[in-house]
Formats: C-alpha cells, sequence, structure tokens
C-alpha cells in the first residue's frame, strides 16, 4: 500500500552521519538515517542509547560536532531551535515540558504562534483583525481538542492535571503546530494499558488524518509493533538495525543489545 | 462576576472580557464615578489617588515584564527616572509640548530598557534581578552627571497645557492621569489575552518548550522588557508634570522594591492584580503615616524611629505573610470569590 509510494518519494529529512560528544563521552557516532514523508517511524533502544540526543539534535537543542541534517533540502544543523519549529518540525518532551501557568486551551493556542501575525500593538488593542485572527485559530484548536478528547480539560490550568493528561496536551500542543515531522519523545511512558491504547488510537487518528510523518521513541515492543512502518535501533550511540519491526525483532545484534550475548545465540526474539 | 447559568454560545463571546449587560453597567458606572471624583474628592483623597494611578501605570508594565514573562526587574524607577528626565529636558530646554515629550518619554525609557533586558538572553531568576540592581545604579549615576539634566538639583518643569488652559491643580491633572491609566490599562489587558502574553507566559513557565514552539525567546524578553520599561517612562514623564520638579532623590531603589512587592500582593501575572496591590500597599502606607505618630505617644520612649522605620517594616511583614498564606496574591482571592457566587448556594 502507502509503503511503495513511500519509498519512491524523497526523504523529508535526512541525517547524514552525524556525531555528537559531551567532552569525552560519546552520545552519537556516525549514526545515518532518513524519515520519508507520512511513515511512522520508531527508534527504540536501551537507556542511554542516545535517542533522546538524537532528537534534540533534530530540534535544534544539540549541534552536532561532525555531520548535517537536513529538513526539505535545507541545512538546519546550525539553526536554532525556533526557525527548525517554524519549518515544520515540532515535538514532545519525555518528562512533559509544558506551560503550568496556562490553561489547556492557551497550550494549545500558544502553539498556534508560528501560525498566527498579529504583533503586540495589535493584540493591544484587540480590535477587528487580531479578534479575528484568534476566533480564526481557536476554531483549529478546538478540532484538535475534539481529536484527542481534551474537552473536558479545556479552561483546566494545566499545573493541576493529572499525568495521563498532561500528555495528551504536550501532544495537542505540537499537533496545533501543524507539523511536516513529528518527534514523539516515549508518548506512552509511564501509562496503563487502557491509556496507552487510547495514545496509540490518537498516534495513528494523527498519522491518518495529517499525513505527517511520525517519529517515536518507546520501549514497549507491542507498540512498536503494532503502530510503526520502520524502526531504528541505536545502541551506545551506535545504530545497530534499520528495518521492518519483524526484522529487528529476530535481529542478533538487537536481542544482543538489550538481553545480553546469551540469548542473541540460542534465537529467542524480543 | 458571572451569574450562574450564563454560557458562552460563540468563540467571541468566550475571549470576550465584558460579557453580560450587568458588566458593562457595572464598567461605565465606575468609570463615570472616576471622571466625577474630583468634583467631590478632598484634596488628600485627589492628591492620592494621582498618586496611585501612576504607581499603578508602572507596576503594570512590571507585572508584563516579571508577573508575566518571568524576567524579575528592580530596575524599574530607573526607567521612570529616564522618562521624567527625558520629558522636562524635552519641554524645558527644547521647547517641546509636553503632549509629544510624553509619548517620546516612554520609547526613550523603552529603549534604555533594552539595554537592561539585553542580559536576559544569558542569565535568568536571582542574576537577572542583580543585573537589573546594576543597571539602575548606572543609569541614576549616568542621569546625575550629565550637565542638561541639572545633575543632582534636577529640573524644574512646567505644567502641561492646551492652548492657554493650564493643567495645573491635581484636579485638572487628574483626568491626564486618568485617562492615560485607562489606556494603558486596556492595553495590558488585551494584550495578555492576545499572542503576544500568551508567549509572554510561555517564556516564564519553561522556555525550553517556547522556543520548540517556534517563540524567538530573545525577542519577546527584549519585547517585554521594552513594553515594560515604556508604561515606566509614561508613568515617570506624568510625575514630573505632576510635581512639576524632578530630581534623582525621587527615584530610589526602595521604590523598585516595593513595586515588586505590590505585584506579588496583587497576584503575579493578573492586571486586576495590580490594582488590587497598589491600593493595598498604598493604603497602608497611609495609614502607617498617620499611625505612627500615635505609636509615639502611646510609648513615648520610642522617639520618631516608628515614623522612619514603620513602613518598612509593615511592608516586610505584609510580604512575608501573603507569600506564605496567599503566594498568588488578592487577584486568587477575588477569583475565588467569583466563583463562589457563580456556583452559590454550592460550595466550592
Amino acid at each position: 500500500m502507502a509503503r511503495i509510494d513511500q519509498q519512491s518519494r524523497n526523504p523529508i529529512l535526512e541525517i547524514d552521519n552525524i556525531s555528537l560528544n559531551f567532552g569525552g563521552t560519546v552520545a552519537l557516532k556516525d549514526i545515518n538515517m532518513d524519515i520519508l514523508p507520512g511513515e511512522i517511524l520508531a527508534i527504540i533502544g536501551p537507556n542511554g542509547a542516545g535517542k533522546t540526543s538524537l532528537f534534540n539534535c533534530m530540534n535544534g537543542f544539540y549541534r552536532p560536532q561532525k555531520g548535517t541534517i537536513t529538513f526539505k533540502k535545507t541545512d538546519i544543523t546550525r539553526q536554532p531551535p525556533y526557525k527548525i519549529a517554524k519549518m515544520g518540525v515540532a515535538r514532545t518532551f519525555q518528562n512533559i515540558e509544558l506551560f503550568t501557568g496556562l490553561t489547556a486551551l492557551d497550550n494549545l493556542m500558544a502553539a498556534r504562534h508560528i501560525l498566527m501575525k498579529q504583533g503586540a500593538l495589535a493584540g493591544g488593542f484587540f480590535f477587528g483583525s487580531a479578534r479575528k485572527e484568534e476566533v480564526q485559530h481557536r476554531q483549529v484548536v478546538e478540532d484538535i481538542i475534539d481529536l484527542l478528547d481534551m474537552e473536558s480539560i479545556r479552561k483546566k490550568v494545566v499545573g493541576s492535571l493529572p499525568y495521563g493528561q498532561r500528555k495528551r496536551v504536550d501532544m495537542g500542543r505540537a499537533l496545533c503546530m501543524e507539523p511536516d515531522v513529528l518527534l514523539l519523545d516515549e508518548p506512552m511512558a509511564g501509562m496503563n494499558v487502557e491509556e496507552k491504547e487510547d495514545m496509540a488510537r490518537f498516534i495513528l487518528d494523527i498519522h491518518e488524518l495529517k499525513e505527517t510523518s511520525i517519529v517515536l521513541v518507546e520501549h514497549d515492543m507491542a507498540v512498536i509493533m503494532d503502530l510503526v512502518s520502520r524502526g531504528i535501533v541505536l545502541d551506545f550511540g551506535r545504530k545497530i538495525a534499520d528495518g521492518t519491526p519483524e526484522e529487528i525483532k529476530d535481529n542478533p545484534q538487537v536481542i544482543k543489545a538489550y538481553l545480553g550475548d546469551k540469548f542473541s545465540k540460542k534465537g529467542v526474539s524480543l | 462576576m458571572r451569574p450562574c447559568g450564563v454560557f458562552d454560545e460563540t468563540y467571541e463571546k468566550d475571549i470576550a472580557i465584558v460579557r453580560t449587560r450587568g458588566h458593562w453597567l457595572l464598567l461605565i458606572g465606575s468609570l463615570l464615578f472616576l471622571f466625577i471624583l474630583p468634583l467631590f474628592a478632598p484634596y488628600y483623597l485627589l492628591n492620592l489617588t494621582n498618586n496611585i494611578f501612576i504607581t499603578v501605570i508602572v507596576v503594570l508594565g512590571l507585572q508584563i515584564v516579571t508577573g508575566c514573562c518571568g524576567q524579575i526587574s528592580f530596575g524599574q524607577p530607573a526607567f521612570m527616572a529616564v522618562g521624567a528626565f527625558f520629558s522636562a529636558v524635552l519641554t524645558t530646554k527644547f521647547g517641546i509640548s509636553f503632549w509629544i515629550a510624553l509619548p517620546l518619554s516612554g520609547i526613550a525609557a523603552g529603549l534604555v530598557g533594552l539595554i537592561g533586558g539585553a542580559p536576559s538572553l544569558r542569565i535568568k531568576g536571582f542574576y537577572l534581578a542583580m543585573g537589573t540592581i546594576a543597571i539602575f545604579y548606572l543609569t541614576m549615576w549616568v542621569i546625575t552627571h550629565l550637565h542638561i539634566t541639572g545633575g543632582h538639583q534636577g529640573l524644574s518643569v512646567e505644567s502641561p497645557s492646551i492652548g492657554s488652559f493650564v493643567f495645573d491643580t491635581d484636579e485638572r491633572i487628574y483626568y491626564i492621569i486618568l485617562i492615560i491609566t485607562i489606556i494603558l490599562t486596556f492595553f495590558a489587558r488585551n494584550l495578555l489575552r492576545s499572542r503576544v502574553g500568551r508567549v509572554f507566559v510561555a517564556i516564564r513557565d519553561n522556555d525550553l518548550a517556547a522556543e520548540v514552539m517556534g517563540v524567538n525567546t530573545f525577542y519577546y524578553k527584549l519585547l517585554a522588557f521594552f513594553i515594560s520599561c515604556f508604561y515606566a517612562g509614561i508613568g515617570g514623564s506624568l510625575f514630573c508634570h505632576w510635581y512639576t520638579v524632578v530630581n534623582s532623590e525621587q527615584y530610589t531603589l526602595i521604590h523598585g522594591l516595593n513595586f515588586i512587592g505590590m505585584i506579588i500582593v496583587g497576584g503575579l501575572g493578573s492586571i486586576p492584580g495590580v490594582f488590587f496591590g497598589v491600593i493595598f500597599l498604598r493604603l497602608l502606607d497611609e495609614l502607617v503615616l498617620f499611625g505612627s505618630p500615635f505609636l509615639t505617644e502611646l510609648i513615648p520612649k520610642l522617639g520618631i524611629a516608628p515614623a522612619a522605620s514603620l513602613g518598612v517594616m509593615v511592608f516586610g511583614l505584609v510580604l512575608i505573610i501573603f507569600l506564605i498564606f496567599q503566594p498568588r496574591g488578592l487577584a486568587h482571592t477575588w477569583e475565588i470569590l467569583k466563583t463562589s457566587y457563580r456556583i452559590y448556594p454550592y460550595k466550592n
């Protein structure tokens, strides 16, 4: 199905041979990978493998010492995060970084920032155009609130929300930017099965409705098997596998990284 | 105050500040009251009101940069001084009318504020607060060492006028101060519910996440400083044309601490909170001023000490009480009152 023409399409984001060191510690070493338009890609690996570092490189928090990252044919390796965000890369965080003093609704409206135009003067007088723009964007935000089942928490201050709902606001906020690439850093960490199922449904909905490329870091193999079309495995900052979930599951190197030498020889799969 | 059972049916209505007919009546009524206040208010009250309104203007600015954008600034009195001296110099030395000098002094203070805000690129919180104290002393030093500002003596300034009508009494200048306060309050309140205001709060709450949302955080921090110092400059300019004299003694670091105290007592990030905080602490000041002679009479051993130091002590005590018992300020108490009114007879 869609996968065949994905192969023929050009990648939307290319990571070419990047290396990242913190002093003597190697965080990433010679990573090459592509993100194709409209695919769901998983990045997996044990703790400290460099998954979040890779995300931080993609959205400009870290600047790799070597290599380039190209997004929509533009080199973004040394761009500041806000410029990369404007070009269409959105992300969520492992430890939810929300604007805790704003309501859920305002969190989402704040994410429309790059798509809105009014400046301080227009906002300050709030006549005509500014109010019209607010309402226009409010409608889009309401659609996303609808999509993520957040109607009941719309006007609640985010600081008072429980964990699962904060994760949802975080995801909604990234969606409100209408990104081309959505980076989800452990969207299901710390959730129970029911919440995980909800989140998986949201991810599939988003993928279907918006045709966004989604990259997710995840540990739960069951989730990965069901959701993604391709997976990349990192271990100690190196890429050790790239392929369909089935291929990854049976890859001896991956099993070794997760379970140790003993199991990789026995033909166990994850 | 929204009574129970009133719901918003459109997004326009949902984001409106004045929602019901009752609101409109209340708004127009209180504005009318403010406009006729000089007709019957005694001199003392009017003087106090002028002072409160000018403080409100300055603290509104501080609320934007500190309460909303999270960049602590103790430099506000210095930017007031910049506005005051700029306006004084323009009107006395260059013969420019007050009406042009007023906005220009706001802009001048705003531009100086950009220098004050520049360190916020690298430093945060406590260290930025220290930085703004440095900016305060630097600015005051420059002002007192310039020839054109009259050095330590300062300048005497004329009252503003239109044609032959001179705003030289408290009642007359009250109207100028009132109208500007209304405009600037309107502006600040709207700014905070629009795109730029949300970005300010976003930067306060989580600047990393704001950056990932595509916000150029440094630009918006500087913008917050500019707007804040613009307000301070306008306040300073009004103050000097009201007092008709300007000198560096009027602007001390203690004022800067007071302003911070006002937004804490009123509630960080809230525009009504500015009014609550300023009025509360100003009235407290007056109370102390009246009260301290009685205290000396009661305990003669104290001498004149209470008059000099009681104000500072009470200010500190009030601040501590608020930080412990109501850290979200009077604005939060007001919100609780509104909610209980709406859901009455149920309880929260």
